[in-house]
């Protein structure tokens, strides 16, 4: 079994207004050196073994999981015993 | 002209729908639901506004994988005019039929009001009955309807006259103002505001539905020769 850790974020250059937010509340708690944030996404999967998971979970990314026109995603992949 | 209203789990507008085909522009509409649905005897395909699947994983991202998307693609492939309404317009974004995809509006916050729209292309199947640049007024409700696209496929969907309506003060954050664009054919319409909210005056407006007596007109005309 394998654990698969996707990590999913917006793209560079696409507005993220949860982030800004985020940072203005940061801001009021004093943070003032916090100069940004973005808020992105944490998944993961179990999958059971097969040869080519790397292929599988990037197609899984691209169909699904994280939408290519506005996020970029990366992953590893851990084996769970 | 029969009209097909495909229904998701979390579909919330698709009796404003029904009811904007059968009870203001006068023709047939069933209510499809997802899994039974059967398109290939309709003329027009609507996708209703809502929150399908809850808005799980991104706005219209879990419809755009069902089962009914293949015939949606097959529908489109024919020609047929599918209109997507808000949500509609989200799962077409996901089920890539139209380029770009949504954003949360720029100050998160769910907006329910009327806004102002400028109608930028006249001349589509879903605007025949609209004047170029056009002002008219419809309802708008949405938390993502912060359209989002680069500039490459922006200057693709302005050299193609995609772009169909703009926003005259832009509510949340769109790209250029963009409030609904079509396919390169022209064939497929995704927009955030609700025309189907704006079939009878006795609610305020009956802007919207000028939107289905196009596509009924496109729809004569391209009969009539035929016949």
């Amino acid at each position: 079994m394998r654990k698969v850790k996707i990590y999913i974020t917006l793209k560079e250059g696409v507005l993220d207004p949860q982030g800004k937010a985020v940072q203005n509340s940061l801001h009021s708690l004093q943070y003032n050196n916090v100069s940004d944030v973005r808020v992105g996404k944490y998944m993961e999967v179990m999958l059971e073994e097969s040869k080519d998971i790397e292929s599988q979970v990037d197609k899984m990314c691209d169909e699904l999981l994280a939408n290519p026109v506005i996020e970029d995603y990366s992953y590893t992949i851990e084996e769970v015993v | 002209m029969k009209f097909a209203v495909v229904v998701f789990p979390g579909s919330n507008c698709d009796r404003d729908m029904y009811f904007a085909i059968t009870d203001a522009l006068g023709q047939k509409a069933d209510l499809v639901w997802y899994q039974e649905a059967d398109l290939s005897s309709y003329d027009a395909i609507l996708l209703p506004g809502g929150f399908s699947y809850g808005d799980y994983l991104r706005s219209g991202a879990i419809a755009s994988t069902s089962n009914v998307i293949k015939q949606i693609r097959e529908a489109a492939e024919a020609g047929k005019p599918i209109l997507g309404v808000c949500n509609g317009f989200q799962v077409l974004l996901e089920m890539g039929l139209l380029p770009g995809a949504m954003l949360p509006n720029k100050h998160l916050k769910f907006m329910c009001h009327y806004e102002t729209l400028k109608v930028e292309n006249a001349k589509t199947m879903f605007t025949n009955s609209y004047e170029e640049q056009e002002e008219i007024e419809l309802p708008i409700a949405h938390g993502d309807g912060n359209y989002y696209c680069d500039e490459a496929t922006y200057t693709q969907l302005k050299n193609n006259n995609q772009i169909a309506f703009t926003y005259k003060n832009n509510p949340n954050g769109s790209v250029e103002d963009i409030a609904g664009i079509t396919n390169e054919q022209g064939t497929v319409l995704g927009m955030m505001p609700h025309p189907e909210r704006a079939v009878d005056s006795l609610v305020g407006t009956t802007d919207g539905l000028r939107l289905f007596q196009s596509i009924l007109t496109h729809w004569r005309d391209k009969h009539a020769i035929k016949a």
